[in-house]
């Protein structure tokens, strides 16, 4: 299987700080990895790299054989960060419609009718977001993810404050994004749902990389395993 | 052309929402209508006087109170952190830019307009004789405010203090825009002829927004990925 | 450690240039024929000038430097040759005005060359704000080059548009500008010995100030790593 997103000996620095310490990953296409860690690890700061948010000092980084920035790469990429990156003085449908055209997508009426649909946002569609609740806001959330169907997804704490319509929302995205053969990478700390949907695992460290591989059944079933067998701070 | 597409698709939902706000055009209009009262006050101008300081009252008129239509450029995409999600889609980050410059082109022509009738009656000015030629000079000054007002938006936009980083670091970068916007709405206002040596202050706007549009472009992922 | 003997280098013989450059200005040369003793203000005032506007074109070359290579240093480097060449224009600013006072009677006068110098100050002292906003090191970088870039831009757009338009300074006196003639030898070689000082002095400055970003940097780097663990 070919990798979708490929990070070699990647060094991303603060001033002189190295936020990302000399990372290699290589994420094969179609599978879902779980990027696991503590705060301040280095989660958030891999995947603004990888969804061209956030320039890299050193090593290389492709998405699809392209760098982040790339408009190839950013035409295949969902992303959904800590802000559910939608407007609120505009409607959902405007909302929508807006990301549809950037995205340059044919029938951005048709497409944005759809997703509503899908969310459960097609009745209020006309309604400013400032109006939503909270619940409401996260699924527009999803929505503007998906809605270009990216080839890769990557998602920074996606199950965090969601309320269960929303994480159940989530899961069936992914699975349905999944068995169309898109690559994800999720951060979390939701390490039961995360293992769950998960077929790798990513465990990073002060920027660094400890462990890179399979999600086996014992993980499932003991969640805190990888922290204790592979940081040091699990280790003390 | 696909540049340009997404630019106005960028223009177009920020002109919606301030349509819907109304949040800066009405601090900006409100400010622009407050300073020309003023200095009316302040000054009384004779038409003798008004010759000489007319170009220049409109122009610092519109760079203040375009300061605060600049502010809130990008400052938008701030809540829930939309820039983001714009970074992260296919929109270029160029094309973003040049949107944000046309949705600030746009309102601050409003501005203008508003402003000119309003100056037109409190300071007795008849300036619709020549709006053709206004019009000129206008548009092309206000472009090159507005892509500055762009570009050091975008620039600033995670700063803190940006409310006073922006108007300290873009005025003395249009000092040599307004002279020559100020120069050319007095010639234009008060002469029966433009004369060549006039003429020279239409090629230094039309070349500042030339140089300043290709710089805030080439420069424009170096500002907005940091 | 070879930076810092450089530096004082570079300040000894400044030093000794400057005193040898003052006792010939204020001991040997006559007062100037029109100006009287005002004149000597020249010696200082124009290579302030131009050690500024070269430091500036400098410090754009390291920016590009920095956003081609991503090297700090470059941008350490660059912020320093402003902030340098910012205190010699202020330096150039205020001894035209006191040259200006004495001779004409105003303190100023918006002639095209301090109109540009003054654009400049307050162009690149934003600059200098904004690095000050600006917390994190590599966004500082990034930021205040493409700053630069724009503001360098601005400079040699304002000098030739208000070249075209307005010139009350005087016209230039060096034998390089005029061919000859015009200023007495004796007093050239002085201005070109003060101009040698002035410009030690500002590598001196730069070198130092270089050398305090890098310090910056450093405790940056490990306050960060403290905070991680």
């Amino acid at each position: 299987m070919p990798e979708a997103i490929e990070l070699e000996q990647l060094w991303k620095f603060y001033g002189d700080y190295p936020a990302v310490r000399d990372l290699t990953l290589g994420i094969k296409e179609g599978s879902c990895c779980a990027l696991l860690g503590r705060n301040g690890a280095g989660k958030t700061t891999l995947l603004r790299i990888l969804a061209g948010l956030s320039p890299y000092q050193r090593g290389a980084v492709r998405v699809f054989g392209n760098s982040p920035r790339s408009a190839e790469a950013r035409h295949r990429l969902g992303f959904l960060g800590h802000g559910i990156g939608v407007y609120e003085d505009l409607s959902a449908r405007e909302n929508l419609l807006f990301f549809a055209r950037i995205c340059e997508l044919k029938n951005p009426q048709a497409v944005t009718g759809r997703w509503l649909e899908r969310v459960g946002l097609a009745r209020v569609a006309a309604m400013p977001v400032r109006q939503f609740s909270r619940g409401m806001r996260q699924r527009l959330a999803l929505a503007r993810t998906f809605l270009n169907s990216p080839r890769v997804l990557l998602l920074d704490e996606p199950f965090t404050s969601l309320d269960d319509r929303a994480i159940a929302m989530l899961s069936e995205l992914l699975a349905d994004s999944s068995r169309e053969g898109a690559t994800i990478l999720l951060s979390t700390h939701q390490l039961r749902e995360a293992l769950a949907i998960a077929t790798d695992v990513a465990l990073v460290e002060n920027g660094r990389l400890r462990y890179a591989g399979t999600r086996t059944p014992e993980m499932l079933d003991d969640p805190a395993l990888l922290y204790r067998l592979h940081t040091e701070l699990g280790a003390a | 052309m696909r540049t340009i597409g997404q630019a106005l698709a960028v223009a177009r939902k920020d002109l919606a929402v301030e349509l819907r706000t109304k949040e800066s055009f009405n601090a900006a209009g409100a400010f622009a209508i407050s300073i020309l009262l003023l200095f009316s006050f302040a000054f009384d101008p004779s038409p003798e006087m008004l010759h000489q300081i007319a170009g220049g009252l409109l122009w610092l008129v519109f760079a203040f109170a375009g300061a605060l239509i600049f502010n809130r450029g990008f400052a938008r995409e701030l809540p829930n952190e939309c820039l983001d999600a714009l970074l992260a889609s296919p929109l270029s980050s160029g094309s973003l830019l040049l949107g944000k410059a046309i949705a600030n082109f746009t309102m601050l022509i409003a501005l203008e307009v508003v402003s000119l009738v309003v100056f037109g009656i409190f300071y007795n000015v008849a300036w619709t004789f020549r709006a053709g030629e206004l019009a000129i000079v206008f548009l092309l000054a206000t472009w090159g405010i507005a892509i500055v007002g762009a570009a050091f938006g975008a620039m600033t936009v995670n700063l803190r203090l940006r409310e006073l980083m922006l108007p300290v670091i873009i005025y003395p970068l249009l000092i040599p825009l307004l002279i020559a916007a100020i120069e050319l709405t007095d010639v234009v206002l008060y002469s029966k002829q433009i004369t060549p040596d006039q003429l020279l202050w239409g090629r230094i706007l039309l070349a500042f927004d030339i140089v300043f549009t290709a710089l805030a472009v080439a420069l424009a992922e170096t500002i907005l990925v940091n | 450690m070879t930076r810092e003997r450089v530096s004082i280098g570079l300040a000894l013989a400044a030093a000794l240039l400057l005193s040898y450059d003052l006792y010939q200005m204020f001991m040997v040369l006559p007062d100037e024929a029109l100006q009287g003793a005002i004149y000597r203000i020249l010696f200082f005032h124009a290579p302030a000038a131009i050690v500024g506007m070269i430091g500036y074109f400098a410090a754009l070359t390291f920016s590009i430097l920095y956003l081609s290579s991503g090297i700090l240093r470059w941008d350490s480097l660059s912020a320093s040759i402003i902030e340098v060449s910012l205190v010699f224009s202020c330096v150039n600013i205020v001894t035209g005005s006191i040259w200006a006072r004495i001779i004409w009677g105003i303190w100023w006068t918006w002639d095209y060359r301090l109109t540009s110098a003054l654009v400049c100050v307050l162009i690149f002292a934003g600059y200098l704000m904004m690095r000050r906003a600006i917390e994190e090191p590599t966004q500082r970088a990034r930021l205040s080059s493409a700053l630069c870039i724009f503001g360098c831009v601005d400079v040699v757009i304002v000098w030739k548009s208000i070249e075209w338009f307005r010139n009350n300074h005087p016209s230039p006196v060096l034998s390089i500008r005029t061919g000859g003639g015009t200023m007495d030898p004796a007093m050239e070689r002085i201005f070109y010995l003060n101009f040698l000082a002035i410009l030690m002095i500002a590598i001196a400055l730069v070198l130092i100030r270089t050398r305090q970003e890098a310090i910056a940097r450093e405790v940056d780097s490990l306050r960060r790593f403290a905070n991680a663990v």
